[in-house]
């Protein structure tokens, strides 16, 4: 069986490497502040793996069914007789996946870190708030009970909130961090409520317990939940319904997306863990973990289902248009996060048709290495380029030969081009949405294409193009940073061939899953139209058709055909899908969407400025309004209640 | 007999007594610094609060005008660890004052008063228990003899008081007029409902509410803290609130439970008020008392949500926020006492770059104030998860969404504090505060308190299976 101390130790060794950085590291241990991160996240990489590795092949299955266990329990708080506090820690596929994920992923950012914040000031504070994230984002996903995430979903906030405001003396690194907090704030105000209704109605807090209550159609819980109702919508939908809200701030979905982009101003390392790998995909998460009752429900999955699919395809369009890398990581991973939304809500639960969750589960999966070498290598490109803007960047391929290739490997696995790891996860996803609704699957489809290009326009942007000069001497940086481009870069490539849907899936069981190559080639082939559409477009710049007609004489038919393709392709895209469907979208979002919660805080200040005659400074007029308050009540209860 | 009278009374005699030792000292001839009558007067509270957890008793006394029991002792030793927290960041301000040994006199008179309400169980035992703990108030609001805001707020605290006690007293009267008792144990049986009794009982609900600054009884508040000192604005917005909030509990639960109805609506309607209203203005402050100050009112608002649970749950989340509040508000108060003690700097915009020069106390502010928001894991988190878990258990489901919008609003000014202590720069920040040796173990209590009566979790079961409810 397992070793319940050596499940303990993955979250606590970041915690106890957080404690001794951030007490002692300013002053005394400094220097070394990396290396022990570095060190403690290592054993908690290596004893996921060994606890992954248990779980998977030697004692998880019981008659061919993954059962959950619950390795540690702690009866931490008895809140009334019959609602209890949990602190515990559950072992099951979601939670093993996500420990290996989360630390390994940590774990290289640990690394690259070590070259790329070299000669910060507050290098070990760095490290401390990198330990804690690691540690919050661990206890979240070992939960066993919703307080107990909701409590880790918070610390994971803070974390978060204090690393992309890292460079506190920017002040729009400030104003990003602060942005962060508030939003998924607001969005956590939901997750509680929601979480309120179910705990109420389940009396309970339990995972396993709520889960098991609230999908017999049977007990008194369901009947409770299912029953009462608030503005014509039941209770147990309310509840899961604010959840996902909960979910949605913190992955990111539209419309409570509009922190993502601007959290880039932390150090890109940082965004590589939180906003490519963990923190963002912990909304998925949470609805995996109660996508029984999700499934049971229904209603509150087609929420989920429309808001997926809507804000992969948003984002896709919207990152078509920017201009700085990070924000089109950052828009991409909206996307590829609406992609594991959706797929979750047009699943089911049991045998073939609970394909949507492990096509999720396995997308995550991918997805979190694709993407975190995605933001490394934006890292390691904008640490030789001193600038965020690709406009500043062509021609690295030279300079920078690992980063280049690990970002192309990157770019294939988002693309979804076989047999890079993306290519595997997305098929499923595009499988599932294809059985259950044909509107998402138009969707998922015309975003994969969208996907493909962008990456490749960030691609041939960076790569290729113009060369940049670049004055820095200093090459691709030390082995701190190329190391894990490389480890990252082969998982890219090949993460897919995890046997992933015997392993990961909503009810336990194996799924047998195969590719179809008839079903693969229209997405496929949509990517490399993609593709190819954004190396004619980015490869190369200006060049005129003057040139092109001058160099190539006798061909200049076929290059005046090849340009007039050229200014078709250009023409659609600049001119059609910019102008007319991104800069709205781009200008929307930064408007209305963003406006919208400004809005919100502007016409509390103006009430607030409204009512301050209340407050007069005068006694007389204090009394006069107590007075008030006395004769309102009363006639309110007499004549009223 | 003799002895239960002792032990039942423990709490209140242990502050005569020593009210008597100082004031003897006080009339007496030896000459005593201020150092040493600090540290005199800081011994005495500490073992007035460490006396308090041994050899107690349930039980009354004096034909049922006084009574006491485990949950009561609870709440005196949480205003005893109040006073002493309080008396330790004091002494800042008090090591150069003319009147220290006065100070205390009011202090522990006050304390007493309080002591006398919480086990009042009689109308007119409480109502004395009231004017003793009010009035010495006044007299420490107008402690700053020489500043004019400090007299401007004693003013308009006695004013205030007077008028509110005033129409408690009405309420008190009619209460006897309809019912011809003034027993606690008496009451419920008569309370019948009518017009006349209503109007008695909002009077008496308003008296409260007043003294725990809800919306619309609270405009003195802000004034008042901002004009009294800082260690008297803690003691203020701390224990005197918190012996209220204790109180007011246990009269809507006991006495008035045949009006339940009547007090769910009006707790309702006044915690949507004193949240957003209290969340409103405290988003405008430009000085730092007056913010906690409108922030303090918002805490209420909180308060009355647990309370509006009416269950064993409701009792038990409401003292245990208190509990926390203790810890919480008297940090932020702590750090604000000792930059107005050595600066007398006050506003929002001087705390810039507070990190820069004093990272010690800008950590303990920036966690009281995570606390204050209801950040997890601090105490204050769980403080307000209790409170909103015991409200909703009427399943008001607007009330809790009210509540967590409130607290979304808080979070942005408390928020804006952190900024301005780490993220702002500024030219001329507070210079490096020095502290001596009581205002460090104050901070090492507070700081201990936000953090292990959140996570410990005896404590809340503690005080959860010493609650009543209904």
């Amino acid at each position: 069986m397992f070793n319940n101390i050596n499940i303990a130790l993955v979250p606590l060794l970041p915690l106890a490497s957080s404690i001794l950085l951030g007490l002692f590291g300013r002053k005394y241990i400094k220097n070394a502040a990396g290396i022990i991160g570095t060190a403690a996240l290592l054993v908690s990489a290596v004893l996921s793996a060994y606890i992954a590795y248990e779980y998977f092949f030697v004692a998880g299955k019981i008659d061919n069914v993954y059962q959950p266990i619950i390795a540690m329990q702690y009866n931490w708080l008895q809140f009334t007789p019959s609602l209890s506090i949990n602190l515990g820690i559950i072992i099951d596929p979601i939670s093993v996946m996500m420990m290996v994920v989360v630390t390994f992923v940590s774990l290289m950012v640990h690394v690259f870190s070590l070259g790329y914040m070299k000669g910060e000031e507050r290098y070990a504070t760095y490290y401390a708030y990198l330990s804690l994230f690691t540690f919050s984002m661990l206890g979240l996903v070992i939960s066993t009970n919703i307080f107990q995430t909701y409590m880790f979903w918070e610390l994971v906030g803070v974390s978060s909130y204090l690393l992309i405001g890292y460079y506190f003396q920017k002040p729009s690194a400030v104003s990003a961090a602060k942005k962060a907090f508030i939003v998924t704030r607001f969005a956590d105000l939901g997750f509680l409520i929601g979480i309120l209704i179910l705990a109420f109605h389940a009396e309970t807090l339990d995972f396993q317990t709520l889960i098991q209550r609230l999908t017999d159609a049977n007990s008194t819980q369901f009947a409770s939940s299912a029953s009462s109702t608030f503005l014509g919508v039941s209770a147990l939908t309310w509840g899961l319904t604010l959840v996902f809200m909960g979910g949605a701030g913190k992955s990111a979905m539209f419309p409570l997306h509009v922190w993502l982009p601007d959290a880039m101003e932390g150090p890109t390392p940082v965004s590589a863990l939180i906003h490519a790998a963990t923190m963002v995909v912990a909304g998925v998460y949470l609805v995996a973990r109660l996508f029984p009752i999700f499934s049971f429900d229904g209603a509150a999955l087609t929420v989920v289902t429309y808001v997926g699919a809507f804000s992969a395809l948003f984002a896709a369009i919207i990152a078509c248009t920017q201009t700085d890398i990070k924000r089109v990581l950052a828009y991409s991973t909206m996307s590829q996060i609406g992609f594991m939304m959706f797929a979750l809500g047009v699943s089911g639960y049991g045998g073939e048709n609970g394909l949507g969750y492990m096509a999720a589960m396995f997308h995550l999966f991918t997805h979190a290495f694709f993407k975190s070498l995605l933001f490394l290598g934006a890292g390691a490109v904008i640490h030789l380029v001193h600038s965020n803007d690709m406009n500043d960047m062509g021609g690295l391929r030279k300079l920078m030969p690992i980063t280049h290739i690990s970002f192309l490997i990157a770019c294939f696995a988002i693309a979804g081009i076989p047999p890079f790891a993306g290519f595997f996860s997305k098929e499923e996803i595009l499988l599932s949405a294809f059985h259950a609704n044909t509107l998402v699957y138009g969707v998922a489809l015309l975003t994969s294409g969208l996907t493909a290009f962008y990456m490749f326009r960030l691609y041939f942007s960076i790569f290729w193009q113009k060369d940049t000069e670049v004055h820095d001497s200093h090459g691709e940086g030390p082995w701190a940073m190329k190391l894990p481009l490389i480890i990252l870069g082969a998982l890219a490539l090949l993460a897919g061939f995890v046997p992933f849907s015997s392993l990961v899936t909503a009810d336990g069981m194996p799924l047998e899953t195969h590719i179809d190559i008839a079903f693969s080639a229209a997405p496929v082939l949509l990517a490399a139209a993609g593709i190819l559409l954004a190396m004619r477009l980015y490869k190369k710049a200006n060049e005129t058709p003057a040139k092109i007609a001058l160099a190539l004489g006798g061909l200049y038919h076929a290059a005046y055909r090849k340009f007039y393709i050229d200014e078709v392709y250009a023409f659609v895209t600049k001119k059609i899908i910019f102008n007319l469907i991104g800069r709205p979208a781009a200008w929307f979002d930064k408007h209305i969407v963003d406006g919208l919660m400004n809005a919100m805080a502007s016409v509390t200040a103006a009430f607030a400025g409204l009512i301050k005659g209340l407050q007069s400074g005068k006694v007389q007029q204090y009394a006069l309004y107590f007075f008030g308050g006395i004769v309102t009540l009363t006639i309110l209860i007499i004549y009223w209640w | 007999m003799l002895n239960d009278f002792f032990i039942l009374m423990k709490f209140e005699l242990l502050p005569a007594v020593i009210f008597f030792v100082l004031l003897f000292i006080k009339v007496g001839t030896a000459e005593l610094s201020n150092a040493s009558i600090i540290r005199l007067a800081n011994i005495l509270l500490f073992i007035n609060l460490v006396a308090g957890f041994f050899y107690n008793k349930d039980g009354g006394m004096f034909g049922d005008m006084f009574h006491t029991n485990a949950l009561i002792v609870l709440q005196k030793s949480i205003l005893n660890l109040g006073i002493f927290i309080v008396s330790l960041q004091a002494e800042a301000w008090l090591r150069t004052h003319k009147h220290v040994i006065e100070f205390y006199l009011l202090l522990l008179s006050s304390l007493m008063g309080m002591f006398f309400m919480i086990s009042g169980a009689n109308l007119l035992m409480f109502y004395l228990g009231l004017e003793l703990a009010t009035i010495p108030l006044a007299a420490l609001a107008n402690f700053d003899l020489e500043k004019r805001k400090s007299s401007e707020a004693a003013m308009k605290l006695i004013m205030s008081s007077a008028f509110s006690s005033g129409l408690l007293l009405f309420g008190i009267s009619l209460m006897y007029g309809t019912t011809g008792t003034l027993g606690f144990a008496q009451l419920p049986a008569l309370l019948n409902g009518s017009n006349l009794q209503v109007f008695a009982f909002v009077l008496l609900f308003a008296g409260f509410a007043f003294k725990i600054s809800v919306v619309p009884f609270h405009l003195w508040t802000a004034d008042v803290y901002e004009g009294a000192p800082v260690p008297v604005t803690s003691f203020l917005s701390v224990v005197s609130k918190g012996a209220f909030i204790f109180v007011f509990a246990s009269v809507l639960y006991t006495v008035f439970k045949p009006l339940a109805d009547t007090w769910y609506h009006m707790l309702f309607l006044l915690s949507v008020l004193t949240m957003v209203i209290g969340n409103l203005f405290a988003l405008r402050q430009q000085n730092i008392k007056r913010m906690l100050a409108f922030s303090s009112i918002a805490q209420m608002g909180f308060i009355l949500i647990g309370i509006s649970g009416s269950s064993q749950a409701g009792t038990a989340s409401a003292v245990y926020f208190v509990l926390v509040y203790v810890f919480t508000n008297l940090a932020a108060f702590g750090v604000v006492a000792l930059v107005s003690a050595q600066t007398g700097k006050e506003d929002i915009t001087d705390y810039k770059g507070f990190h820069a020069t004093n990272p010690v106390l800008a950590w303990v502010l920036a966690i009281a104030l995570f606390s204050l928001a209801g950040v997890p894991p601090t105490a204050g988190f769980f403080g307000k998860f209790f409170l909103i878990m015991a409200g909703a258990a009427k399943q008001n489901y607007w009330l809790i969404t009210i509540a967590a919008l409130n607290m979304i609003v808080s979070l942005y000014y408390y928020l804006n504090l952190v900024k301005a202590l780490f993220m702002d720069a500024n030219a001329s920040p507070v210079p490096k505060i020095t502290f001596g040796v009581y205002a460090k173990l104050a901070i090492v209590i507070c700081i201990a308190g936000m953090v292990l009566s959140g996570l410990a979790s005896v404590v809340y079961e503690y005080i959860y299976n010493l609650s009543t409810g209904f």
